[in-house]
């Protein structure tokens, strides 16, 4: 199948799942989850997908199924969200310290309490430490691609890592869009399945999640490391090939937008990028300098491009939708530390915003280039975006 | 005696990706875990097997004409004298072997 | 034909491990493994054997293996088993060897979860009655009036105050092809009820009884004896479900002295004629039920 389709961000990654056939889908599906896996199981039901469909009793059982399938050398899939992200959490170590390249889909939710179905970022960005590489969509047509380009990242014998594409919650998987498919054969020679060189062999057997005591720990832990930061040059591999193949990029691990000359630069990942941009170039327009940077991949970090990328500028904002309760948001230090980490120096301010599905209109983001463009930065202080300010004793 | 052998000069020169590693493979003996060593007494052995049997270390081999036990496995349990009806199997301290 | 010590393999394939003298979990795996064979793809969560199967470099078990998390053993057994047919892998079994807390507690979840998917995989429950990997705690399968470092036996509370789950039974409540109950101290019909398994079309479920000398409080060289014990005392037994329906495999006429087996271990040291009491009438009221509801 090849041609336009007018799908949600959901829809957009199960045909791109249907097209990575993987050999495995294993999803449990509430806590919450969206229709991906509903339409893969249609997919499966229809013949479109030979896929093993695995019907689990938890999130936690779909990562361990996803760990099983892929300890045996089987291409994986599962897609979660929010509390069903965290409840697989014990798997995510587990997944990433075996050197396992699943592919997971994420839809970023808010996480509880309070109770909240909407969107945020806290979910995948409180996941950091967990050993995934995080790349994070902005449109569906991204969403898409980011898919196939997910499985040509995890299963390269350099890297063999697990991957997790993030959508924004309702913003990008329950809107509409226009996306362009790419052609079977393409995506084949794209994504060829490949022996995973550390799987399960019934002819000469392996044990895998095996313990290592105190003399070996260590090393598995810094060889893990080491692929993380090795996948920073997949991942642009990755993209560079996804453009020869189909005629797309997305800038490897960040996007710059108009970041050139820029004096005040807005740093954020996901859909809001895209709210962004529109801003950017009426900025632009209007004589005023401004950027873009749009973060993809959260781990590995680009820490050198970030630096590089903001080396010019006179002031950056870092807008999340998260929030380190007791400190800032997350997005904010790792850019910190990259910016001094490279001998950056340039004055940074932090915009939390978004948080359980408020939404960030193109005002709020002109409203922080302008108090960006102002040279009046309070850095020491996280800013909370569109706050109701009067109803919480702020 | 068909049991595997421990290669105790084994040294890691380079870890595998991840840990997944080949099975079956013995760099370590247990023996020093073992206080009383079983000793079979052929002529009373009948070769019931049942020392075979219910051994939970596998340490007692039956493909030869006799039993024979591997004490680089063997822990020194005891199961196997409880399990011997002829009372073939003995339990002998290891300073006195 | 029959399985028993003259026609099982003399290969050993769970071998080298590092299991405390008399283990009675590690026999119960290396019979199970003899049966199953080298294809068998094993799955043990966090617990004794799997501390003692596969410390890096040293690997004792001899067939493919995975360490899951605690809580999804079954769960991974089944994408071990989803990714083997999506490649068309032959002649393999897949089996989990779970110990009581990670089957009837922390496991339960995801084994009802396969179950239900029907998948064709073996569970193999070794209930050595608590957790003993990290020093012997309190699980669901652990009895009336076992001292544990977490239910401690003193003048005030006499270790335990809860009774087995019937885990045999809520495994059977799934409808779930084979499950079979089985002790070490039986190690045929282990045998046979693992060669049941592994011939059955779908998912199936063996509870081993699996005496630890180390958190029973018993010599090494009693285990197998005292796994026999708790069956002919009455305070274990040896039944399947099969077809839909429960059948007793040993409808012993009179049991052997439970009083005697319990005294035989330290854990129970605290029982009192009241406990002793207790026990025996919960044991009655289990085989009344059994033996009217069962086949024999």
């Amino acid at each position: 199948m090849s041609g336009k389709l007018f799908v949600s961000g959901d829809e957009a990654v199960a045909l791109a799942v249907r097209q990575a056939k993987p050999h495995v889908i294993a999803a449990y599906p509430i806590t919450p989850q969206t229709i991906v896996v509903e339409r893969l199981s249609d997919f499966v039901e229809d013949g479109s997908l030979e896929s093993q469909y695995l019907y689990v009793e938890s999130e936690h059982s779909a990562m361990c199924a996803c760990l099983g399938a892929s300890a045996i050398g089987a291409r994986a899939f599962t897609a979660t969200s929010s509390q069903g992200l965290l409840y697989m959490v014990e798997g995510l170590h587990y997944a990433s310290g075996s050197r396992f390249p699943i592919v997971m889909m994420n839809a970023n939710r808010s996480l509880a309490a309070p109770w909240s179905i909407y969107n945020d970022q806290r979910d995948s960005l409180s996941e950091l430490e967990c050993g995934w590489i995080q790349l994070y969509a902005e449109n569906a047509q991204e969403a898409y691609d980011t898919i196939l380009q997910a499985y040509r990242i995890a299963e390269d014998p350099a890297v063999m890592l697990p991957v997790m594409v993030n959508l924004d919650g309702f913003v990008l998987t329950h809107t509409y869009e226009l996306i362009q498919m790419a052609e079977q054969e393409k995506v084949d020679a794209y994504i060829p399945y490949r022996n995973f060189c550390n799987k399960l062999d019934l002819e000469k057997p392996k044990a895998t999640c095996i313990t290592a005591g105190p003399p070996y720990n260590m090393e598995f832990r810094y060889q893990q490391h080491q692929a993380t930061l090795r996948a920073a040059e997949t991942i642009r591999a990755a993209d560079r090939e996804f453009n020869e193949h189909f005629g797309r990029s997305y800038g490897g691990l960040l996007e710059t937008y108009r970041c050139e000359d820029a004096d005040a630069v807005l740093v954020t990942l996901g859909s809001v990028a895209g709210t962004a941009r529109c801003v950017v170039d009426a900025y632009r327009e209007a004589g005023k300098k401004v950027g873009l940077l749009k973060i993809r991949c959260m781990r590995p970090f680009p820490a050198e491009e970030t630096a590089a990328a903001l080396k010019g500028a006179k002031a950056v904002g870092v807008l999340e939708k998260d929030v380190s309760f007791g400190f800032e948001g997350v997005v904010h230090t790792n850019v910190n530390s990259a910016l001094k980490e490279w001998n950056v120096t340039v004055p940074t301010a932090n915009y939390v915003g978004g948080l359980g599905g408020r939404s960030i209109s193109k005002a709020d983001i002109a409203g922080i280039f302008d108090g960006l463009l102002s040279g009046s930065l309070n850095a020491s202080e996280t800013a909370f975006v569109n706050l109701r300010r009067d109803i919480c004793g702020a | 005696m068909e049991r595997p052998k421990a290669d105790l000069s084994y040294v890691v020169e380079a870890l595998p990706l991840g840990p997944a590693f080949e099975t079956g493979q013995l760099h370590d003996v247990s023996s020093g875990m073992r206080t009383f060593r079983p000793v079979i007494d052929t002529e009373k052995c009948v070769k019931c097997l049942r020392c075979f049997l219910v051994c939970p270390d596998g340490a007692i081999d039956k493909s030869g004409e006799t039993l024979e036990i591997d004490y680089d496995y063997c822990k020194g349990c005891g199961v196997c004298r409880r399990a011997c009806k002829p009372g073939a199997i003995s339990m002998v301290k290891e300073a006195e072997v | 034909m029959a399985l028993n010590a003259k026609t099982i393999t003399n290969q050993e394939l769970f071998y080298g491990h590092k299991a405390c003298p008399g283990c009675g979990a590690a026999l119960a795996i290396r019979l199970a493994l003899k049966v199953l064979g080298e294809r068998a793809i094993v799955v043990i969560p966090p617990n004794c054997m799997s501390t003692v199967g596969y410390i890096y470099p040293h690997m004792p078990v001899f067939v493919n293996s995975v360490i899951p998390p605690f809580a999804g053993t079954a769960a991974v057994m089944s994408g071990i088993l989803a990714g083997a047919e999506a490649q068309g892998l032959k002649n393999y079994h897949v089996v989990g060897f779970a110990g009581d807390g990670g089957t009837a507690d922390i496991g339960l979840q995801a084994l009802s979860g396969m179950i239900d998917r029907n998948d064709r995989a073996i569970f193999i429950c070794y209930d050595n009655e608590a957790y003993m990997n990290t020093g012997v705690q309190k699980s669901s399968l652990t009895p009336y009036g076992m001292k544990t470092t977490n239910t401690p036996a003193g003048k005030r509370i006499h270790g335990s105050q809860t009774s087995k789950k019937r885990m045999f039974e809520i495994v059977a409540a799934h409808g779930i092809p084979y499950a079979a109950t089985a002790s070490v101290g039986y190690p045929e019909d282990f045998l046979a009820k693992v060669e049941k398994a592994m011939n059955t079309d779908g998912t199936s479920y063996i509870h081993v009884m699996a005496p630890c000398p180390t958190g029973w409080g018993t010599e090494s060289d009693v285990t197998v004896d005292i796994g026999k014990e708790a069956v002919d005392c009455g305070l274990w037994y040896l039944a399947e479900y099969e077809g839909g329906e429960f059948r007793l495999n040993r409808d012993p006429k009179e049991f052997s002295s439970a009083e005697a087996y319990l005294k035989a271990q330290s854990r129970f040291s605290a029982l009192d004629e009241n406990d002793f009491a207790r026990v025996l009438q919960e044991r009655d009221e289990a085989w009344a039920r059994m033996r009217r509801d069962w086949k024999k």
